[in-house]
């Protein structure tokens, strides 16, 4: 009985959370313009999704923007990371309690805060500024993912690098670098996937004409009448999947990586 | 193999750290080329620090490093030729064993036959041929020594620093890889550094020991100097067993303890207090009543080779190596050979402290408030209710941050457990066994101030104590400068 129950508990938790996807991944396969009405299999969404120019060209700037903002999030992380790790002082100490803020930030206020700043500056609604947006709430993960593989490190790595003659520089390439790279890798994958799913910083940074999913997903069920409404089932699907395959993968790295340092 | 030339001269050489604590205080010492030497100490005496500072990690913070008569304390480690083995030997993981060997001599840009050939030649001396392809973490700890090994001697150093490389592999491979390290030095004949606590290993070893405590040299010298002749009873506690006794040296080569007087090859000054040292083997047991002292068997133990025995001499116990075995409640006598007994001079007779006198007529000295006898700075002084001194000429006098110096003798301080008890707190940093009574250093954990005292109570060493001393036994003398 007591083993029912907490089977029962279980399944209507991840119920709660699932079935609502599930529902949208199911319709997605059919044409009908409303959720709730089966009009039969199709893949008229998925062409739709593919074919439309503006919901094309959405998510190619969405990916794009992701891209660069992880890329720049991870250089900024790991370097931050190393140095924080390094500088053992006030100074180290300091750079580490203020990279949690903009973790536990609310974003709104990371947003209209960022709004304000570049309007203050003069950069106003543009790409760059959504940028820098981005990398802004990207770079503090990267960071708190990459300080744990540093700490894990053998202190004296470093050091035994120096010792056979590596320059500071050669050290952290050819030892640091590479010894805490599945951190640096996770954190990038992480800020991925907060750049893709961020709403809250590019709507407050991104030019007018401009949009990423989450604002064109946003506008379209805003402005109820939108044509595209249906096909966004479809983004929905797809991008719910990416995320379960970035997921497993992610797991399965993280074990096998597991497996490897139970059998030193 | 070793030669006159110095390779490495240590000047004053001194680290402080950034909270203060003094690792290595004003340490000179010179090593010569081809030597093993070995740094003995144990935890905290700074000889991993000083060897981080010849390997280039640490700064001192006083001092110069000569290296050929250069001074290096300003190079970084990767411009010294010396190289280092890491205590947790620090391979690198993410490459196989050919990698990690050869990271050095790719740094110096060989070309691609020269490393090969390098790697092979090492790995061969390390006895660790075919196992090029492998990946560290699959080696066993004594395999990642020795990859270690080869990975620091493959760029032929002038000098190789290691720090406890041992120290984590089991007994059994231990002693095998330190008759290969000797080995090793011998066909290298390049300079070897060693770091341990272990006084076994660095016997084994060293050509030259250097003995460590608080980050100052104890004493320098070969393997068997440094056994047979130890220079304090520090030394001779930390290297091998021994009997440590309180004495009096009495003038032409005679010295009294344990009750006799025994015949020495040591001279002192007459009536010195000294700590006699006298090694378990050397105390030969004889028939009852034919040797210098006469006493009984308290305990026994088989140890392999021989019997370890305590036997109780009033209340003395001397402990006694013999492959005789003696049983527990027998009556035995033992002599001691005139070479076997080694004279030290005590290292401590009384302690001396700067302190000051505080509104309430107490002392603070030591980290701690005592109280004290004020009327003994001015012969015939008394106080007056107000808490001032009046001296024999009627003059009143305020006492209050008056410097004054403090001694308080061995026998004068007492520990409790009970912290609210005593004037200061800390915490027992030594506890050397005289025969019939401790040693015992308390430290302060402020300033790091001693109260070393003799006692015949047990304690344990870190144990958390406060420092009483009865208000008579505090000797004041006004501090020099006040006397002006």
């Amino acid at each position: 009985m007591k083993k029912f129950l907490s089977w029962g508990y279980l399944i209507l938790i991840l119920a709660f959370v699932y079935v609502p996807i599930l529902v949208l991944v199911v319709y997605s396969f059919t044409d009908s313009t409303v959720v709730g009405k089966w009009s039969g299999f199709s893949l008229e969404l998925y062409k739709d999704l593919f074919t439309g120019e503006r919901i094309r060209k959405t998510i190619i700037n969405t990916v794009v923007l992701a891209l660069i903002s992880a890329s720049l999030s991870t250089i900024l992380g790991t370097l931050g990371a190393i140095g924080i790790f390094y500088n053992k002082k006030l100074l180290g100490k300091f750079v580490k309690n203020a990279n949690h803020i903009p973790v536990i930030n609310a974003e709104i206020v990371t947003a209209i805060s960022l709004a304000l700043v570049f309007a203050l500056l003069g950069i106003g609604r543009s790409y760059f500024a959504l940028l820098i947006g981005h990398v802004v709430i990207c770079a503090p993960f990267v960071v708190l993912s990459v300080i744990p593989k540093l700490k894990q490190m053998d202190g004296s790595l470093y050091e035994a690098a120096l010792d056979l003659g590596a320059s500071p520089f050669q050290a952290l390439t050819k030892v640091v670098i590479p010894e805490i790279l599945p951190g640096i890798i996770s954190g990038f994958l992480l800020a991925i996937t907060l750049s893709l799913d961020d709403y809250m910083i590019s709507a407050y940074t991104k030019p007018t004409t401009f949009d990423t999913i989450s604002t064109y997903v946003y506008n379209a069920v805003k402005n109820q009448n939108h044509s595209d409404l249906p096909a966004l089932r479809a983004l929905s699907a797809i991008i719910f999947f990416i995320m379960v395959i970035a997921v497993i993968v992610r797991n399965v790295s993280a074990t096998k990586s597991l497996k490897n340092k139970k059998e030193i | 193999m070793t030669s006159e030339e110095k390779i490495i001269e240590l000047i004053d050489l001194s680290r402080e750290f950034e909270d203060g604590t003094v690792a290595v205080d004003k340490v000179n010492l010179f090593i010569r080329k081809g030597e093993f030497v070995t740094f003995l100490g144990p935890s905290g005496c700074g000889k991993t620090t000083t060897l981080r500072m010849i390997a280039g990690f640490d700064r001192p913070t006083g001092g110069k490093i000569l290296l050929n008569g250069e001074d290096i304390s300003s190079l970084p480690p990767n411009k010294r030729p010396i190289n280092t083995v890491f205590q947790r030997y620090a391979l690198f993981p993410h490459l196989n064993v050919y990698e990690n060997i050869a990271f050095g001599l790719k740094l110096k840009k060989l070309s691609k036959p020269v490393i090969a050939q390098k790697v092979e030649k090492t790995l061969k001396m390390v006895d660790l041929e075919g196992f090029e392809k492998r990946s560290v973490a699959t080696l066993s700890g004594g395999q990642q020594q020795r990859v270690a090994i080869a990975r620091a001697i493959v760029n032929e150093p002038e000098i190789l620093l290691l720090d406890e490389p041992l120290g984590a592999l089991d007994l059994k491979m231990r002693k095998d890889m330190q008759l290969e390290l000797k080995e090793m030095h011998k066909k290298l004949g390049i300079t070897f550094i060693y770091v341990t606590h272990d006084q076994e290993e660095a016997l084994t070893m060293s050509d030259t020991i250097v003995v460590m405590k608080d980050g100052v040299i104890q004493q320098v010298g070969d393997p068997k100097d440094i056994y047979n002749e130890p220079k304090n009873a520090f030394v001779a506690d930390f290297i091998g067993e021994s009997n440590i006794f309180s004495g009096t040296y009495l003038g032409n080569r005679k010295v009294r303890f344990i009750g006799q007087t025994f015949d020495c090859i040591d001279d002192f000054p007459v009536n010195e207090k000294v700590d006699v040292v006298v090694r378990p083997e050397d105390v030969i047991l004889t028939a009852y009543g034919e040797g210098a002292v006469s006493g009984e068997i308290i305990s026994c133990i088989f140890k392999g080779v021989h019997y370890e025995m305590v036997m109780l001499v009033g209340k003395t116990e001397i402990v006694i190596q013999s492959t005789v075995e003696r049983k527990v409640g027998e009556k035995v006598s033992v002599k001691i050979d005139p070479d076997a007994i080694h004279i030290m001079a005590k290292e401590f007779s009384v302690n001396l402290y700067d302190g000051y006198i505080t509104k309430k007529n107490t002392v603070c000295f030591g980290d701690g408030e005592f109280q004290c006898d004020v009327t003994q700075l001015y012969p015939g002084s008394f106080l007056d209710e107000e808490g001032y001194l009046i001296t024999a000429d009627g003059d009143k006098i305020d006492l209050t941050d008056v410097n004054v110096k403090v001694e308080v003798g061995l026998k004068d301080i007492e520990i409790s457990d009970d912290q609210d008890l005593g004037g200061a707190i800390g915490n027992i940093v030594s506890m050397i066994y005289k025969g019939d009574h401790y040693q015992l250093t308390v430290r302060t954990d402020e300033n790091e101030e001693d109260f070393v005292f003799d006692t015949e109570d047990t304690w344990n060493e870190n144990d958390r104590v406060s420092v009483i001393i009865p208000k008579e036994k505090i000797k004041l003398s006004l501090a020099a400068e006040e006397k002006k």
